[in-house]
């Protein structure tokens, strides 16, 4: 790590509580996508730590959706501003493992990790297949940027007011792939566990502390012990998570 | 040329600046951001006798000033700190190392001690027997002058090393422990522990932390650990390690202003990973500024005159 301060280019609202954050600046500690940022907003102790949805080389763009003060304080953050970060959290996804044709499922505000990922996957030559799940129309994020990357892309609301009525799960026995990725709430990711037929690695949540593996704030238990969702974290493989000990 | 050494029981450190149990892990996430060898010493992760994973999350909330914290003792075991974690920390900290010690019995104390006793890269031990998240042990130690006092003689009985005690705040008076632990050989204390605190989300109507209470640190209790290293330094002989809520060089002047020979800097450690280089860095700037020439001149000044 090395200390950065990154200055907003853009914060927009792009679907009802959900906003795009793009910040100029050294993005070179960003390794993989998946990994994620720790953002100090003036006014509050802690730092919001927040997924990494796109990189390049001078920019990075987060999506974030607004679920306390924190996160509302974010949304009045006017262009030019500078924030102070922590760059390249967390392990992200590993793409070596991902075979030829990767499912990419993602929940509501637990999709952005996932079109870095699928950008990584599409210049890698591979033919991602991107599901993604959100109670309504209104909420999708993200589906016309999946396509525009090559993706093949299924929607699944629980009102059915786009794509498929239902849940992801519905939609999981229909498809074809070699590997799974995939990124949302704790039911989700339970449920699409046990719905898939490959390995896969999780993308999981939690309250942290620091966000760089010093506090033990974010611990959970997997079956290679105890990890910290953080620094060992956010990205699990399927065979090492212990569903019991999630909440 | 500004002096910042300091000593602690015969052991001298280049400054006073000592990062906290709880706050560094074993130095290893710091050492990727500087070169943590400017530090005075460090005080890594409270150790117990056997493995112990911890309290359920969520374990940290926010508070306006400072956090609230109920990781519980997460730790991998003495026998893994000395196998594995010291061995490893010596390839990028040189100098000695507080081992802080956590326990549930007297004999937890005395057999994580005895352990840690043989280990050179050990400088000292600092006993924590306030820790308020976890049952049956913890801060119930230190919430009574006669379990402190036992402690520390079980402690002082299988080392010879310097032992200090680290006191909590969630007393009525906290004077009388700090006494009890000095007539039982403590050589030292440090204080103070994290306020006993806890959050509640609107929205849930549940509190924050899944354990309901945690510990309370950060810029908020400075002024209650201040008080109280100022109320321990006047019944005390013995050196007295102050920390709560230390965030910049002008804290850890006023912290050894009121008694403390050193200084540990916990919280601010998670949200700036640079604070305690910061904090170096800036001490000779700011002892010139007050016309300090050696900070072990100023050790409790402000209870002379």
């Amino acid at each position: 790590m090395k200390p950065t301060i990154l200055t907003v280019r853009e914060n927009v609202p792009l679907t009802g509580d959900v906003y795009r954050m793009v910040l100029a600046g050294d993005t070179g500690e960003i390794k993989r996508p998946g990994q994620f940022l720790n953002l100090l907003i003036p006014g509050f102790t802690l730092r919001r730590p927040i997924s990494v949805c796109d990189w390049r080389e001078g920019e990075v763009t987060l999506l974030y959706k607004v679920v306390g003060e924190g996160t509302k304080a974010m949304t009045t953050i006017a262009p030019g501003a500078g924030i102070d970060t922590l760059m390249g959290l967390g392990n992200g996804f590993d793409t070596a493992k991902s075979g030829e044709r990767p499912l990419l499922v993602g929940g509501g505000v637990g999709t952005p990790p996932l079109y870095g990922l699928c950008r990584v996957l599409r210049e890698e030559g591979k033919k991602p297949v991107v599901l993604l799940g959100f109670r309504t129309g209104g909420d999708v994020l993200l589906a016309q940027d999946f396509a525009a990357l090559g993706a093949e892309v299924h929607i699944a609301t629980e009102d059915g007011s786009a794509g498929v009525r239902g849940f992801v799960t519905q939609v999981m026995p229909e498809l074809r792939y070699t590997y799974l990725y995939a990124c949302g709430p704790l039911p989700m990711l339970r449920a699409v566990d046990g719905a898939a037929e490959t390995g896969g690695q999780l993308s999981f949540e939690e309250r942290m502390g620091c966000g760089f593996g010093a506090c033990m704030g974010c611990s959970v238990m997997t079956k290679n012990g105890s990890k910290r969702i953080c620094a060992d974290g956010p990205v699990l493989e399927r065979g090492e998570i212990l569903w019991q000990t999630q909440k | 040329m500004a002096d910042t050494k300091v000593t602690l029981s015969g052991w001298e450190l280049d400054n006073p600046v000592i990062p906290a149990s709880g706050t560094f892990g074993y130095g290893k996430e710091f050492a990727q951001c500087y070169d943590i060898n400017c530090l005075g010493t460090f005080s890594f992760k409270g150790t117990t006798r056997e493995p112990r994973f911890g309290n359920p999350t969520p374990r940290i909330a926010e508070c306006p000033a400072g956090i609230i914290n109920s990781v519980g003792l997460q730790n991998p075991g003495v026998d893994h700190v000395l196998a594995v974690e010291l061995p490893e920390m010596a390839e990028y900290f040189h100098k000695k190392v507080i081992a802080n010690v956590g326990g549930f019995s007297v004999e937890d104390y005395a057999e994580t001690c005895r352990k840690l006793d043989a280990c050179d890269q050990v400088g000292m031990l600092e006993v924590n027997v306030s820790c308020p998240n976890v049952d049956h042990g913890g801060m119930t130690f230190g919430v009574s002058p006669e379990a402190a006092a036992q402690v520390t003689r079980a402690v002082k009985a299988v080392t010879g090393k310097p032992v200090y005690i680290k006191l909590s705040p969630n007393v009525t008076d906290i004077v009388p422990i700090a006494k009890a632990c000095e007539e039982a050989g403590a050589d030292g204390l440090s204080l103070i522990n994290t306020l006993l605190g806890m959050r509640i989300d609107l929205r849930t109507r549940k509190p924050v932390i899944a354990n309901r209470m945690g510990g309370y640190s950060g810029e908020g209790i400075f002024p209650v650990a201040l008080r109280m290293v100022w109320q321990v330094y006047e019944a005390v002989g013995i050196p007295i390690i102050g920390m709560g809520g230390v965030r910049s060089a002008r804290d850890v002047i006023e912290m050894m202003l009121a008694g403390a020979s050193a200084v540990q800097v916990g919280t601010v450690n998670l949200i700036d990973p640079w604070a305690c280089e910061k904090i170096i860095g800036e001490l000779p700037q700011v002892m010139e500024e007050y016309g300090i020439v050696s900070l072990r001149e100023i050790i409790g000044g402000a209870h002379h005159g």
